[in-house]
């Protein structure tokens, strides 16, 4: 019964996204009808409850393991523990694009809701926007991918999750990404909404900004934490692959990020009209070529749940529809927006607009490279892209953007001189010319990127701060600190990733127990191998004991699990956390001498890489309080209208 | 400069980026893309020795053999044409086995054996690589 509540309530939800839709447009229509208008905001909190509500409906199935339900029977077993019955819900196809609309209704619901500093008109049709997304998407769900299909008869079990997928970060990780993803669906609905009723400019901007900060948090910590589980739950001592799935969530946050800057260029100075709304538009279209990426099937990933062609060629065809929709519309209404302010070629505008160029650079170079294998296999041609295509094209880039960054803030709007800024840098850029000298003549072998990295991270962390130099620090407003705080976060998570490329080390052996093996600083004895049992895996765990040099002794227990509903089996890594890095350990398997092979990592301040990544969404979140707080101080009774 | 000579050169630059992007992409793609091989395939076309490659097949029988350090095996790839030799040191996944299906990551040597430095073993139906299971029904090594 509650299956069939559930796709009901989809299915009224649907039927409420028409309405939305339709009623939006028709008041753009005919402004004097007031009435319709209005209706719009209940409509859209209305379609987000629903859908709210059918979500829950299919989280409870999955709770009490209703096994007529071809999904929960396909993806859940009842000897599951409850948090992966609970989070398995999105753990398969249909269950994550159910999650999917979820966020797309919530996000809608929230501007429909909260925003009161855009004109009328454009709120209206910005809701009408997310409404006919939100239809495209339904009709996915209730069509091809629908989460509450019955089957007959009930099988007596299900046949589980997949193994990768069972640890916590499975409760957080694919939510908080969506509502990233998803959330940037509001950057495009109001940048098509602004298109429509001809009203880009600043007051657009800065209404639209907190929503697209918002969203780029959701996505900064998403990103950060996938890339830890990967980490930790492959066991390949890597942090990031540039599997197609990370590089779908990964080109959003570009164009994103790009968007972030144009917005605040738009709404401070009045610059960038155009660019940014194609950026916003751009942005969301990302999140859309991601989902297809994924949810295809045209991909071989842990991400990539089922094959179903039809699948495929639906959200293609959504994709065409809303990304030709979104650029024709573009096309016929860029003429209308009229130029912005001018700026000088060294201002900060000038650095912004660079900073955007730069941004998208690193985006066509990572989607080429995610999209040539599915083109080169159309042809006929298998090919696969990796670390050596994408670590140089983007990482160089990325670089050029990172030196960029540390000069940006120290100019000011509108114009200024060279020489001045140089001035305002040159203590960043004497610490950073020290650490290229000294990392070359400290370690002449390493590469030319790490090297550069670990300079350059150098440079920005200085830079970064310097902006703060000479200021009254409890009058600095919030916004600002945000800037620097996520600024120093991406000079961090630079200076782990070149430090872990640069200085790790790795070693491979077979051991018998009792024996001792050398990695970095590190002495590591396997101590015992014993058998354990977890409550749906049975393991090998491994009792190592390691220590620094003299120090103290301690324990890694890493192990090698079976699972028996899908029989599958995992290596479990154990990983110490050290002031200066991890000592990352994965059991292998034993060889017909008794022997045990044994993979070892030492890591050096690798953990600096997702430390900054939490420091660049605490400063987007800062920036946001900060945004949001001082215009309640400043808001006009007649833009509340 | 007026307002519409500003829009134009951003509207340069945004297009000098765009094919700046599209380069510097085909430049890295040309050196960088790792192309799909099966045995058969190098015996018709000869070795690619340039770059990081592909092989996919079956792990023929009895082929796998470990040396003595423990953690570098060797074992022979083979598709019903030709058959390669491949060296792999580390910990092979958990369903890498004889007769059955692996992709080895990697390169060729001059004298026609290969040096992985990744396996990547067929696991279920479900999570099976599609190049190698194109591959695998052209070549009728994998009968469903």
């Amino acid at each position: 019964m509650i299956a069939e509540i559930g796709l009901g309530l989809l299915w009224l939800a649907a039927g409420l996204a028409v309405l939305q839709s339709v009623l939006g447009a028709m008041s753009l229509r005919v402004p004097s009808r007031t009435d319709l208008g209005d209706a719009v905001r209940p409509i859209a909190v209305a379609q987000a409850a629903l859908v709210v509500l059918a979500f829950l409906a299919l989280i409870y199935l999955f709770l009490i393991s209703d096994m007529s339900v071809k999904l929960v029977a396909t993806n859940s077993h009842s000897e599951k523990p409850w948090l992966y019955k609970f989070a398995g819900t999105w753990g398969n196809h249909e269950g994550s694009m159910l999650l999917w609309v979820t966020v797309l209704a919530v996000s809608g619901a929230g501007v429909a809701l909260l925003e009161r500093r855009v004109r009328r008109d454009t709120l209206i049709a910005t809701i009408m926007a997310q409404g006919i997304i939100a239809l495209g998407f339904y009709a996915f769900l209730l069509f091809s991918s629908n989460p509450f299909e019955r089957l007959n008869p009930a099988p007596a079990d299900g046949q589980g999750l997949n193994p990768l997928l069972q640890d916590p970060g499975l409760a957080f990780h694919p939510p908080t990404l969506y509502f990233g993803y998803v959330g940037m669906s509001i950057a495009f609905s109001f940048a098509v909404g602004a298109l429509v009723t001809r009203d880009v400019g600043p007051a657009f901007a800065r209404a639209m900004r907190p929503w697209v900060l918002a969203a780029w948090i959701f996505l900064t910590i998403g990103i950060t934490a996938g890339s830890y589980w990967a980490y930790y739950e492959l066991g390949w001592g890597g942090w990031w692959f540039w599997d197609p799935v990370e590089n779908a969530s990964l080109m959003p946050w570009l164009a994103s990020t790009a968007l972030l800057h144009s917005v605040t260029v738009l709404a401070t100075r009045d610059s960038l009209r155009a660019w940014t709304v194609m950026l916003a538009v751009v942005a969301f279209s990302m999140s859309m070529v991601g989902t297809f990426l994924v949810r295809s099937g045209i991909l071989t990933s842990v991400h990539a749940f089922a094959v179903d062609p039809e699948r495929g060629e639906f959200l293609l065809a959504l994709l065409f529809i809303y990304i030709g929709g979104a650029l024709a519309l573009f096309g016929l209404r860029v003429g209308t927006v009229r130029e912005g302010a001018l700026f000088e070629m060294v201002s900060r505008e000038a650095a912004l607009v660079l900073n955007n160029l730069f941004l998208t650079v690193i985006l066509g170079v990572v989607l080429i490279g995610t999209l040539y294998p599915i083109v080169a296999q159309g042809l006929g041609q298998q090919v696969s892209i990796g670390p050596p295509y994408f670590n140089p094209a983007a990482g160089s880039v990325a670089l050029m953007l990172i030196v960029l960054m540390a000069a940006g803030p120290l100019m000011r709007w509108r114009g200024d001189r060279a020489g001045v800024v140089i001035r305002r840098a040159a203590l960043p850029l004497a610490l950073g010319g020290l650490v290229l000298v000294a990392v070359r003549l400290a370690a002449p072998n390493i590469g030319t990127l790490p090297w550069l990295g670990l300079s350059v991270a150098a440079l920005a962390g200085a830079a970064s701060i310097a902006p703060l130099w000479k200021r009254n620090l409890r009058r600095t407003p919030l916004f600002t600190w945000g800037m620097v705080i996520s600024h120093l976060g991406v000079a961090v998570a630079l200076a782990g990733m070149a430090a872990d490329s640069a200085f790790m080390q790795e070693r491979l052996v077979a051991v018998n127990e009792g024996q001792t093996t050398q990695v970095g600083p590190f002495s590591v004895k396997l101590v015992s191998i014993a058998p354990t049992i977890g409550p749906n895996w049975t393991a090998l765990e491994a009792t190592m004991e390691a220590r620094r040099g003299a120090g103290n002794p301690f324990t890694l227990k890493p192990q090698a699990r079976s699972y028996a509903s899908p029989p599958t089996e995992t290596n479990e890594s154990a990983i110490s956390t050290r002031i200066d890095g991890q000592l990352y350990v994965v059991l292998g398997k034993m060889g017909s001498d008794g022997r045990w092979q044994l993979r070892l990592w030492w890591k050096p301040w690798v953990t600096l890489i997702w430390l900054g990544g939490i420091l660049i969404a605490l400063g987007g979140a800062l920036a946001l309080v900060g945004r949001v707080w001082r215009e309640r101080k400043l808001i006009h009774p007649e833009a509340a209208r | 400069m007026k307002a519409k000579n500003q829009r134009l050169i951003l509207a340069l630059l945004g297009l000098v980026a765009v094919i700046g992007a599209g380069l510097l992409a085909v430049s890295g793609l040309k050196q960088e893309a790792a192309f799909f091989y099966a045995p058969g395939d190098v015996k018709d076309n000869g070795l690619p020795l340039d770059k990081a490659v592909r092989l996919g097949g079956m792990v023929a029988d009895k082929s796998i053999k470990h040396d003595a350090d423990g953690v570098t095996i060797h074992f022979v790839v083979e598709d019903g044409r030709a058959q390669v030799p491949v060296t792999f040191k580390g910990i092979a996944p958990d369903l890498f086995k004889e007769k059955s299906g692996v992709v080895a990551e990697g390169r060729f040597q001059p004298d026609g054996s290969f040096v992985a430095t990744n396996l990547l073993a067929k696991h279920d139906e479900r999570y099976m690589p599609p190049e190698l299971e194109g591959k695998m029904h052209k070549t009728g090594t994998l009968k469903q």
